[in-house]
C-alpha cells in the first residue's frame, strides 16, 4: 500500500462566536494555515475532502457547494463527509485513502463547524416523523452511558470533575483553545450546575465556532518535509439500537482500535503509544474510552485518571490541546484529535508538546456512541 | 491501479409520496434484493458507504437511521457522504483501490415528498448574499436553459424532444414513476414554471432508493462471469458563484473528458443526470454524445430521487451494458445548481 503523511495542519482560532468571519472566511482560515506548514502552493492540491456535522448546525445544504471557491476546490475533486461526531476523523481517513488508492498525490482536506449559525441541542434533538420525540441534546443522550460506567466499577464522583480540570489546565498552554479558565479546580467544577446527572455545566464540551486542516501527501512527494506518517487508520460503525449492543463500551470502538493497532504494529498501546488526543466531550468519558480502546482493563480506566496517568507530563498524555471540553467545533473536533496527534510527533505542538513523543493517536466518535474514527501517526516511517 | 467492478444494482420503485415508508423501509428492500441475487449477506461486504441529505427528511441526522436496514452487528466498516450516492460509490472504490475493502455495498435514499423541495434547495446556496433571496432550483435551472436558447446552443425543440422521448424511454424502466405519454400539444400548453422552463421541463417530486455492490477484480468473478468494469472515473467541481461561471459550457466537465481520454473512446450507451429537460442536449453536444442512446431508461424526467438519481445513472448505464450488446457506457452525476459538480464514469463490459 502507498503509504502517507500529514505535512501540514493547520487550525482557526476556537471561540463561542466568530462573528469576525463568515463560514467561508473561518474554513479558509485553517486552510491558509495548513498550506503555510506544508509549504506547498495550490496546484499541488489535487482534490479536496470536506466534513462537518449536521447540515442543520448552519442552515447551509451541502456546503462544498457553496464553499468550493473558499476551499480552493475549483476545478477539482471535491467529497462531502458526513458521519456525526466523528466525521472529522473519518474525513481524515477518507481524504488519507485519496492518496494511499494512488489516485492523488497530494489532497487538503478541512472540516469546520460555525456553531454560532443555528443552536446545536436544537439540530441535535430532531422530530423525526412517525417517532417519538427525545429532546435529549447530546449530554442527556451520553448521560445514561455513563451513570451505567459508574454503576458497573464504582467509580468516584471526582473522576469526572478530575477530567474536567486536566483538560482546561491543557487548554491554557493551547493559545487556540475556546476555553481558558485560570485557576480552575474541581471545587469550581463541582460547584456548577448539574445539567445531566451526574455531568455538571464544567464536565461538558462548549459549543464552538472553528475549523481545521490538514494536507495529506504520498511518500514520493514529502521531500525533506517535516512529517506525520500515518501507520494505521480505521472506521467502525455499529448500530443504534442493535440487540446485544454495549453502549458503555461499544463493540465497534474495540475493534476500530485493534485494527489500528495490527495496522501500526502496537502489541500494547499503553507502553507504545507516547500520547493521545481523544474524543472526551463529557469528562466521564476519558476513563471509558481508556478502557474501550484496550489501554487498560475494564473497571480500570477510572483509576488511571486518578493517579494523573494521562496528565500531560504522566505516562499516557490525554489531550494536551485541552481537547473537545475546551474547543468544540463539533464538525471539527474529530480533526483536531488527528491534527493534534500529528502536531505531536511532528514537534510541532508548543507549549503544549510532550517530550519525546514518537508515536500518537487519535480518535474520535459520533452519534450514539456508535461511530469510530481512530488513526496512528509515528514520526519515523519503520 | 487496482480494477473494480460493478456486480450489481438495485432500484425500488420510485414514489410520488412513500407516506409513512422511512428510511429503513425504502433502503431495506434494495439491499435485501441484492443480497438474494448474488447469494451472499452483509458479512461478505468489507466496506459499506451511503448517500442522503438529512434536509429532505428534515431531521440532523437522518442516515443514522438509515443504518438500522443493514446489519451493523458485528460492527462494519461504514461511512456516509452527505452528496449523490454517486459520491458514495466513489469513495467506495478508492476503499477497494487502496486495498482496504474488496467488496463495496452502496445504497442511497430520499424522500422529497415531505418537504418543500424549492425551499430546501435554495439553501444550497451563498447564506449571506443568496439565500436569503430564497432561490429556488427551477429557476436556477432556468437561468441556464435561458442562456442556452439565448446563444443558439439548445432550441426550443430540442427541449420539447427531451421531454417526449424520456415520457416514451419510460417504458424500458420498470421503476419510472412518470409513464404517460405526451405529444406536442400536451407540452406547449403547459404552464411555466419559470420561463423558460414549464412543468414539463422539470423533474417530477420522487421519493425512493437504491443500492449497488461493486467488487475488486478478484472478488468481482466470483459474483458474476461478466463484471462491469469502471474503466475510468473523474469528478470535479465549479465556482458557487454563477456570475463568474460560463454557463453556456463546462469546463470542468471538459476537463473529465481529457482525464478519461474520451478522444479515444467511441460510447454505445449513455445516462446522465439531467434534471432538466435543456441539459440534455447541452450535455449531448459537450460531451459528443448525438449518435448514441442517451437516458433508455427515461432518466429523471420520468423519475428523480434526490441522492439517488446520480447512482442510478450509473446503475442504469450497468443494466444497459449488461442487457445489451454494447461494450462502452458512459454515466454523468450532478450536483448543485446549473450542473455545478460533476462525475463522469466511463463503463465498460468485456465481451
Amino acid at each position: 500500500m502507498i503509504q502517507a503523511g500529514v505535512i501540514g495542519v493547520g487550525q482557526t482560532k476556537y471561540d463561542a462566536k466568530r462573528r469576525d468571519v463568515s463560514m467561508a472566511g473561518l474554513v479558509r482560515e485553517a486552510i491558509d494555515n495548513a498550506m503555510l506548514a506544508a509549504d506547498l502552493e495550490w496546484d499541488a492540491i489535487d482534490a479536496v475532502i470536506l466534513g462537518k456535522a449536521p447540515d442543520m448546525f448552519e442552515g447551509v445544504i451541502m456546503p462544498e457547494l457553496y464553499l468550493a471557491d473558499a476551499i480552493g476546490a475549483v476545478g477539482k475533486p471535491v467529497l462531502r463527509v458526513h458521519t456525526a461526531g466523528s466525521v472529522g476523523g473519518s474525513t481524515a481517513v477518507i481524504a488519507a485513502s485519496h492518496v494511499c488508492s494512488g489516485q492523488f498525490k497530494t489532497v487538503l482536506t478541512v472540516t469546520f463547524e460555525k456553531q454560532s449559525e443555528s443552536n446545536a441541542t436544537w439540530a441535535l434533538s430532531p422530530r423525526y416523523p412517525y417517532s417519538p420525540h427525545i429532546n435529549a441534546g447530546a449530554g442527556g443522550y451520553f448521560a445514561p452511558f455513563i451513570r451505567e460506567y459508574i454503576r458497573r466499577y464504582e467509580a468516584p464522583e471526582h473522576i469526572g470533575w478530575k477530567v474536567a480540570v486536566k483538560d482546561r489546565q491543557n487548554a491554557l498552554k493551547n493559545p487556540l483553545a475556546h476555553l481558558h479558565i485560570p485557576g480552575i479546580d474541581e471545587k469550581m467544577v463541582s460547584d456548577t450546575p448539574m445539567l445531566w446527572e451526574p455531568l455538571r455545566y464544567l464536565e461538558s464540551c462548549p459549543s464552538s465556532d472553528g475549523a481545521c486542516a490538514m494536507v495529506i501527501t504520498a511518500q514520493d512527494q514529502v521531500g525533506s518535509r517535516n512529517v506525520a506518517w500515518i501507520k494505521g487508520m480505521a472506521v467502525r460503525s455499529e448500530g443504534t439500537l442493535s440487540a446485544g449492543r454495549d453502549e458503555v463500551n461499544p463493540q465497534a470502538g474495540i475493534d476500530c482500535a485493534k485494527d489500528i493497532y495490527n495496522q501500526a504494529g502496537i502489541q500494547n498501546p499503553f507502553n507504545e503509544i507516547d500520547c493521545a488526543e481523544i474524543y472526551v466531550p463529557f469528562s466521564w468519558y476519558e476513563p471509558m474510552w481508556l478502557e474501550n480502546l484496550g489501554f487498560c482493563d475494564l473497571g480500570e480506566g477510572w483509576k488511571l485518571t486518578d493517579k494523573d496517568a494521562t496528565a500531560i507530563d504522566g505516562e499516557l498524555p490525554f489531550n494536551m490541546s485541552g481537547g473537545v471540553l475546551s474547543s468544540n467545533p463539533i464538525g471539527a473536533s474529530g480533526m483536531i484529535r488527528f491534527g493534534e496527534a500529528a502536531l505531536q510527533v511532528m514537534g510541532l505542538a508548543e507549549d503544549h508538546q510532550v517530550e519525546d513523543a514518537k508515536v500518537a493517536m487519535g480518535h474520535a466518535y459520533g452519534g450514539a456512541a456508535q461511530f469510530f474514527a481512530m488513526w496512528i501517526v509515528s514520526s519515523s516511517l519503520d | 491501479m487496482k480494477k473494480v467492478a460493478i456486480v450489481g444494482y438495485a432500484q425500488h420503485p420510485i414514489l410520488k409520496n412513500a407516506g409513512a415508508l422511512n428510511e429503513v423501509e425504502l433502503i431495506m428492500p434494495v439491499v435485501h434484493q441484492l443480497f438474494n441475487d448474488l447469494g451472499i449477506s452483509q458479512k461478505d461486504i468489507d466496506f459499506t458507504c451511503s448517500g442522503s441529505c438529512d434536509y429532505l427528511q428534515g431531521a440532523a441526522f437522518a442516515f443514522v437511521e438509515g443504518l438500522s436496514a443493514i446489519q451493523t452487528h458485528p460492527p462494519i466498516k461504514e461511512s456516509h457522504v452527505e452528496m449523490d450516492a454517486a459520491w458514495a460509490m466513489y469513495e467506495s472504490m478508492l476503499k477497494i483501490q487502496m486495498g482496504d475493502a474488496e467488496t463495496a455495498l452502496i445504497y442511497g435514499f430520499g424522500k422529497s415528498s415531505p418537504g418543500d423541495l424549492d425551499a430546501i434547495i435554495s439553501l444550497q446556496m451563498d447564506p449571506y448574499y443568496i439565500s436569503p433571496l430564497w432561490p429556488d432550483r427551477v429557476s436556477l435551472a432556468a437561468l441556464q436553459a435561458r442562456v442556452l436558447l439565448d446563444q443558439n446552443i439548445i432550441t426550443p425543440e430540442q427541449m420539447l424532444a427531451t421531454v417526449i422521448e424520456a415520457r416514451a424511454n419510460s417504458k424500458n424502466n420498470k421503476n419510472a414513476l412518470i409513464t404517460d405519454l405526451i405529444d406536442e400539444s400536451n407540452y406547449l400548453n403547459n404552464a411555466m414554471v419559470s420561463s423558460p422552463l414549464n412543468q414539463l421541463d422539470c423533474p417530477p417530486i420522487s421519493d425512493g432508493s437504491s443500492a449497488m455492490i461493486i467488487a475488486s477484480e478478484e472478488k468481482a468473478y466470483e459474483f458474476t462471469d461478466h463484471p462491469i468494469w469502471i474503466e475510468g472515473i473523474d469528478h470535479r467541481i465549479e465556482s458557487s458563484n454563477l456570475g463568474s461561471r460560463n454557463l453556456a459550457t463546462s469546463k470542468t466537465l471538459q476537463a473529465s473528458m481529457n482525464q478519461l481520454n474520451f478522444k479515444n473512446i467511441k460510447f454505445d450507451v449513455a445516462e446522465l443526470h439531467t434534471q432538466f429537460s435543456h441539459e440534455l442536449p447541452f450535455l449531448k453536444s459537450l460531451l459528443n454524445l448525438q449518435d448514441i442512446p442517451v437516458n433508455l431508461s427515461g432518466g429523471p424526467l420520468v423519475g428523480n430521487v434526490m441522492m439517488c438519481a446520480g447512482l442510478d445513472a450509473i446503475g442504469k448505464t450497468y443494466e444497459a451494458l449488461k442487457e445489451n450488446q454494447f461494450t462502452h457506457g458512459l454515466a454523468h452525476a450532478t450536483s448543485g445548481p446549473c450542473l455545478q459538480h460533476n462525475m463522469l464514469v466511463h463503463l465498460e463490459a468485456q465481451k
